[in-house]
């Protein structure tokens, strides 16, 4: 039996060798050094920048790309635009092998989870326009103290009405909803056939805008404690209940639509609640459905909506951070900004461009108003995990009862608010 | 299919060695030397692609890893099962993900298994039929769905399913109205109970919990949208199954088939009595194949649902990617693998020891024996 022993004894010794070999090969690619740097403390070198980007579409790419080239004529740094196909898991990977890309989307409410392991470089009091940014995006992006980084755009949600099916239900603009028993009283008069008055998606991210009316939201606005459960919520969530059962309104997965602006193309609903991305939507696949963009209507505390926004991320890792923040500043203009919207669509993040947006615009006009008012989505980390859960539980909202679901979702922000 | 050339059991018996001279000498020397030297390439390959992922995967399981930077940095620690109780214990959001993937994977199991199982043998025993025109055709066509790309046909199911879709057309012609598939979260036995007049659960069935699941979101069944997946799951594993078990029914001896019939044993009793007995290692093959395959399903799940709707079609696969990647959660993702990699070789082991040899009873004796014999038997 020696020859079995010996067999075993080289075998396991091979697989050692093989292993420490490999793990020591990993270990040299991974290992840089994360010593913490101070705010304005940015790497510089001659290194090439890229830029990773989750896109809408061919538009948003070809804008981002073509503005990135210009910039890197101007400055003479090279730069490459990736469109990731799935941004999360690719930035993800980068950050786990040490070589992420330097610049890149990041959206808020993923931003406490990267800060939260240093694979974020906080650069935003290093910007030259950092006074232009509207103070509520600087807010979300605010982690710890610190502004981590720049707003690229963003966007809010208001009341979009096919104006055909409006008029046809007798209705003028002064029936443009102001309160919530005009919007239902609208909802029920527009409810014929196949056609929903209301259709949105059942989801925190719609129907949060019924909880800001009534003057809830889920985490306080120092984002220190979760109220999910507050009685402004439960009034929200009962009214849109109550809705949903007499049949004026309805979530657009349950008529058949993907997602609102589906519902409102095909006239599965006469009203929806989305964003500005829904124009280009609109225009492409619907373009014979006429529309208009109005205010959400004020519930029982005030106006409220709820607004999204991504920010330029700067990976710690990145050796050329100079060079990214000048790009990052060039992207963010006023001008650039501008640019970006035209080409597909979302509304630019700093104010020095919103006269000039607003004349540009003059249709979506309401959804720059509602940046007054807006609520940003709980940042968190892991409320992201909460929130899916909440939407999860929000499908059954018709038949399930609203103060049962808004305490389970308090239970669990709990564990994830401090 | 290597899983095909799995030997019988007994192939394994020891054989008396035909030289017991002792190693290292004579012409044999060196041949051990020679045997590592020609695997080291695929042993190279295996531990690099295999053995060292798998066991960074366990570490990154009992650590507090964050995603940024190598595992095995100085910056990450030691945390014992504290990922592991996160995922089973607490009362926390992890808890019931995991508890409500365990329940819908469960479920989809019990329906998957044994219908992929009967269909493909069904299908097998029909074109593997000498009397059968056009056999090459059929074969090609029900293996069709196992060559074409999953991406692919989960997309076309979500056509299919979906609520204004082909399938709902079909169920209008009959009068039928068609559920909203990929967006319908209610459970099938729900659904049942609600004929029958019982929306709401009994209060017994909705206290206490196990794994954060009350025990009536446990026994409600797969949801619609979980149910369209599992007809999926059939269609498309069917005909991989059916060319395993063509493989196995073409190597029983026809001999046996005609024995059975000068016995005077119709095509039904051939067939549970002689052919099916012979299918033994095939169908441990399907079902083991099988087994893995669901508990494992996260394709279908990434392209079609992403877990919604109500999280009814979240599996522990899609829940160990979705807690590593979008939550940076990496060391519960791992506990959640590892634990999914547990459940699969439990009941692997169960199910080898259910279709273990066995002896054959006396019971089961006598339907073999002819009556004669049997009075003879019995007389004895």
């Amino acid at each position: 039996m020696t020859r079995h022993t010996a067999r075993v004894a080289t075998g396991a010794g091979a697989i050692a060798v093989v292993a420490a070999l490999a793990l020591t090969g990993c270990g040299s690619g991974f290992s840089s050094d994360n010593s913490s740097k101070g705010a304005s403390d940015l790497t510089s070198s001659n290194k090439p920048l890229t830029v990773m980007i989750g896109s809408s579409g061919d538009a948003e790419t070809k804008a981002v790309t073509d503005a990135v080239d210009a910039w890197s004529k101007k400055s003479g740094v090279k730069a490459s635009v990736i469109a990731a196909t799935d941004l999360q898991q690719q930035l993800s990977q980068g950050f786990a092998a040490g070589s992420p890309p330097d610049l890149f989307y990041q959206s808020s409410d993923q931003l406490a989870a990267f800060a939260g392991n240093g694979s974020l470089k906080a650069y935003g009091d290093d910007l030259k326009n950092k006074s232009d940014f509207y103070p509520s995006l600087v807010k979300t992006f605010t982690y710890d103290g610190k502004f981590y980084c720049a707003p690229k755009d963003f966007s809010t949600l208001q009341l979009v009405i096919n104006t055909d099916l409006w008029q046809k239900a007798g209705l003028t603009d002064d029936d443009v909803p102001s309160t919530w028993d005009q919007l239902a009283a609208d909802a029920k008069k527009l409810t014929s056939g196949k056609t929903k008055g209301l259709v949105f998606n059942g989801e925190y991210a719609r129907l949060g805008v019924f909880m800001a009316q009534a003057g809830g939201r889920l985490v306080s606005e120092d984002g220190k404690t979760a109220e999910a459960n507050s009685d402004a919520n439960v009034t929200a969530l009962n009214y849109v209940k109550q809705h949903l059962n007499d049949g004026t309104f309805a979530f657009a997965k349950d008529v058949g639509a993907g997602w609102g602006g589906e519902a409102l193309g095909k006239q599965l609903g006469a009203m929806t609640i989305e964003g500005n991305w829904i124009t280009g939507a609109m225009s492409a696949d619907y373009p014979d459905v006429k529309y208009k963009v109005v205010q959400l209507p004020a519930g029982p505390s005030a106006r409220g909506t709820l607004q999204f926004t991504n920010c330029w991320g700067m990976a710690a890792d990145s050796p050329n951070q100079k060079a990214a923040l000048d790009l990052v500043e060039y992207l963010t203009t006023s001008d650039q900004q501008l640019a970006f919207s035209k080409a597909f669509g979302p509304m630019p993040s700093v104010e020095s461009a919103a006269s000039t947006w607003k004349s540009d615009n003059a249709a979506l006009v309401p959804f720059l108003t509602g940046v007054a008012y807006a609520q940003s989505v709980p940042t968190n980390a892991g409320a992201s995990d909460v929130v899916n859960d909440f939407n999860s539980q929000l499908a059954t909202l018709k038949t399930s009862d609203p103060k049962t679901i808004l305490d389970s979702v308090q239970k669990n922000l709990e564990a994830v608010v401090k | 299919m290597s899983a095909l050339a799995a030997p019988p059991a007994g192939a394994t018996a020891p054989k008396p060695s035909p030289s017991r001279r002792r190693p290292g000498s004579g012409i044999r020397r060196g041949e051990g030397a020679a045997g590592w030297l020609f695997t080291l390439p695929v042993i190279l390959i295996l531990a690099v692609f295999l053995l060292v992922p798998v066991l960074m995967a366990l570490w990154v399981s009992f650590s507090d890893w964050n995603g940024r930077g190598s595992p095995l940095s100085s910056g990450v620690h030691f945390v014992g099962l504290q990922n592991y109780a996160a995922t089973t214990t607490g009362g926390g959001l992890a808890e019931r993900n995991f508890g409500l993937a365990l329940r819908n994977n469960a479920w989809y199991v019990v329906f998957v298994v044994p219908l992929q199982t009967a269909l493909s043998l069904f299908l097998a025993v029909l074109v593997s039929r000498q009397v059968l025109r056009g056999r090459g055709f059929f074969r090609t066509a029900y293996y069709f769905p196992s060559v074409t790309s999953s991406v692919a046909i989960t997309v076309l199911w979500l056509f299919l399913f979906s609520a204004s879709g082909v399938v709902n057309a079909i169920i209008a012609w009959f009068g039928g109205n068609g559920p909203n598939w990929f967006s319908d979260p209610r459970g099938l036995w729900a659904v049942v109970a609600g004929w029958f007049g019982m929306t709401t659960p009994p209060a017994w069935l909705t206290q206490g919990d196990f794994l954060g699941v009350s025990p009536w979101e446990w026994i409600q069944g797969p949801s619609i949208a979980m149910s369209a997946f599992i007809l999926m799951a059939v269609f498309t594993t069917s005909g991989t199954f059916m060319l395993v078990f063509m493989a196995a029914i073409q190597n029983i001896d026809p001999a046996l088939a005609e024995a059975g019939m000068i016995d005077g044993a119709n095509g039904w009793q051939r067939f549970w009595r002689i052919t099916l007995p012979q299918l033994r290692p095939a169908l441990f093959t399907v079902l083991t194949l099988g087994l893995i395959g669901c508990w494992q399903v996260f394709d279908a799940i990434y392209t079609g649902t992403q877990g919604d709707p109500g999280k009814t079609t979240l599996t522990p696969a899609y829940l160990s990617y979705q807690a590593s990647f979008n939550d940076n959660q990496w060391g519960i993702g791992a506990a959640i693998a590892f634990i999914l990699f547990v459940i699969i070789i439990v009941f692997t082991l169960f199910q080898r020891w259910v279709l273990r040899d066995r002896p054959v009873s006396q019971r089961r004796i006598r339907a073999y024996q002819p009556k004669a014999a049997r009075q003879n038997g019995a007389t004895r």
